[in-house]
């Protein structure tokens, strides 16, 4: 299957990534690649088998609903590109 | 007094007898970096001054009587850890000002063993990368040859090791980016089993085969850190409280009578040189008294495909926190919440990572998911059942590393299936979760190439031995790029 110029727009916004005209073949030659290399997947007999999502056995582990971590906003938001008050600033969102 | 190819043990000798200091050593991995690296590019950052502080205070505690077995050794940590106060930038422009506000587990378990970390190691962006090409910080040279790649994603650590600039470094491994740069550099990697290791602080690439290991010079050194940084830890939900055995003490264990399954499946189409240097390996163990038994993987060939499927799933949702907004690189130009999104990730991604992320979702998405991400995980399955079987057979499974020695910068970064096939041998430890090892075995065209252990789930133990028994019989992994020593 070829992936088109529509697949890789849509692909792209699902990925929040900003994909340019120009970019698009080159993404869809690499990416025609790629889905055609995982493709031959499909031929594998998995009749019976269950999907693994994990290597290992495990069950969820609890803790005591215990207050852990202390607040370290100031020092978590060092990282942040702008904050004001403690809050982190972004574009208005609401109208 | 500062042999930059003294092992981890051998230091710890020097410095439990006198003979030398932490500030010593410390002064000689920072002396020989600062000689090297300009054309190597193993480090993204040097930590210097601290990495002195560190030294000293490791003297002092070594002169109260309060030194552990390792304390005052310089090692490097990849840039994937998060280290507080430290910039770690997983190779990305994306982590570029990040600098961690905590320790990951492993760096606090190895920083509370004394261990002196000098820098944080070169690797392919976010992890996603066989060559080390993808890092936003530029390429790192395979010490064997400057214009060969040292493999990935941890290649920064291998080239540090190997070029002799610190004795080991931390790398992580997802689907073999600790056991091919290691056989590609001609040192030792291991990857421990799925869980064995906190994964806290670790930044994530695709949390269901993520984990840490260690490149080192000899198994033995690589068993002496893993008796630190292995244990369970409360805050890696997915980590084991199996117990942690004695790796040291399993170390010389006899081989004979025991058995090693050579799956027949490794050796077609691979090249015929590494196919050599494996049989010459093998015949080491059989003089031993082990016994080389044949095994099949007969879904060998689905297991690259299943990762590619797997890891860019699990990135492309792991990678959705890079949003601009709590850290990381923010774009400027915006002017609502889609268009910072999309502007910081497009300019704060690299290509590869943008390919792996889009990928991803691209399997994930409505109408490709069971088709894709759910046959993968089957195929994973099927994949985990061959090696159990194997298992029931064998002590552990032995083969090439990779494919062939390391190859040129550039020469496969136009084809990114031809640089995923790298990968044949070594991702179905992590799809299944199994410890592997591997060593130097030879030399192909002058080039190391590296033997592979895989072991059954938790055996970490069996693997080593098996790795250091070699070590023990054979001088490859003392050869050091060049061919002084």
């Amino acid at each position: 299957m070829a992936i088109t110029r529509k697949d890789i727009e849509h692909i792209a916004h699902l990925a929040r990534l900003e994909v340019s005209d120009a970019e698009v073949p080159a993404y869809a030659d690499k990416l025609d690649k790629i889905i055609g290399f995982i493709d031959t997947l499909e031929q594998a007999e998995t009749a019976g088998l269950q999907p693994m999502a994990h290597p290992l056995q495990m069950s969820q582990r609890l803790r005591e609903d215990a207050v852990t971590a202390t607040d370290q906003r100031d020092h978590y938001q060092q990282n942040a590109a702008e904050t004001t008050d403690g809050l982190y600033i972004v574009p208005r969102v609401v109208e | 007094m500062a042999d930059p190819r003294h092992t981890l043990a051998e230091m710890a000798r020097l410095l439990a007898s006198g003979a030398t200091s932490s500030r010593e050593l410390t002064e000689a991995a920072l002396a020989r970096i600062a000689a090297a690296d300009s054309e190597l590019n193993s480090f993204i950052t040097v930590t210097g001054e601290a990495a002195l502080a560190a030294a000293d205070r490791a003297d002092a505690q070594r002169a109260a009587g309060k030194a552990g077995p390792l304390t005052g050794i310089p090692i490097a940590q990849k840039d994937i850890f998060c280290t507080a106060g430290v910039a770690t930038t997983c190779a990305s422009r994306m982590l570029e000002n990040f600098v961690s506000p905590y320790d990951a587990t492993v760096v606090e378990r190895l920083n509370a063993a004394g261990l002196v970390s000098v820098g944080k190691t070169n690797m392919d962006e976010f992890a996603m990368g066989s060559s080390n090409e993808t890092s936003y910080f530029g390429a790192v040279r395979n010490p064997w040859d400057a214009a060969r790649s040292p493999g990935g994603s941890s290649g920064g650590s291998a080239a540090a090791v190997a070029a002799g600039l610190v004795p080991l470094a931390t790398g992580t491994d997802t689907g073999g980016s600790v056991r091919q740069p290691a056989a590609l550099c001609g040192i030792t990697g291991f990857k421990p089993s799925y869980g064995r290791v906190s994964r806290y602080g670790m930044i994530a690439f695709a949390s269901s085969l993520d984990q840490a290991g260690v490149l080192a010079l000899t198994a033995e050194d690589a068993a002496l850190i893993m008796q630190v940084i292995a244990g369970f830890d409360e805050r890696d939900s997915t980590c084991s409280d199996q117990p942690v055995p004695d790796y040291t003490a399993a170390l010389e264990q006899s081989v004979a009578g025991r058995k090693i399954g050579v799956p027949t499946e490794y050796f077609a189409g691979l090249d015929a040189a590494c196919a050599a240097a494996t049989h010459a390996a093998l015949d080491v163990y059989r003089q031993l008294g082990a016994e080389i038994v044949d095994v099949r993987l007969p879904n060998l060939s689905l297991a690259v495909p299943a990762y590619y499927v797997v890891a860019p799933a699990e990135a492309s949702s792991n990678l959705s926190r890079y949003d601009g907004i709590r850290f990381g690189y923010r774009a400027a130009a915006a002017d609502d919440i889609e268009s910072l999104y999309k502007n910081t990730r497009s300019a704060g991604f690299g290509e590869e990572v943008k390919r792996r992320i889009m990928t991803g979702t691209y399997v994930l998405s409505a109408g490709y998911y069971d088709a894709y991400y759910l046959k993968a995980q089957k195929i994973r399955q099927l994949i985990s059942n061959d090696l159990a079987k194997c298992f029931e057979q064998v002590d552990v499974i032995a083969g090439p590393t990779t494919p062939t020695p390391a190859f040129r910068l550039g020469e496969k970064t136009d084809d990114p299936v031809q640089m995923y096939l790298n990968d044949i041998y070594t991702v179905s430890a992590n799809l299944a979760g199994l410890p592997g090892i591997s060593v130097p075995c030879g030399l192909v065209d002058g080039l190391p190439v590296g033997l592979q252990f895989i072991g059954s789930l938790f055996d970490e133990a069996t693997v080593l031995n098996f790795a250091h028994v070699f070590q023990q019989q054979t001088d490859w992994h003392t050869l050091v790029p060049g061919g002084a020593g």
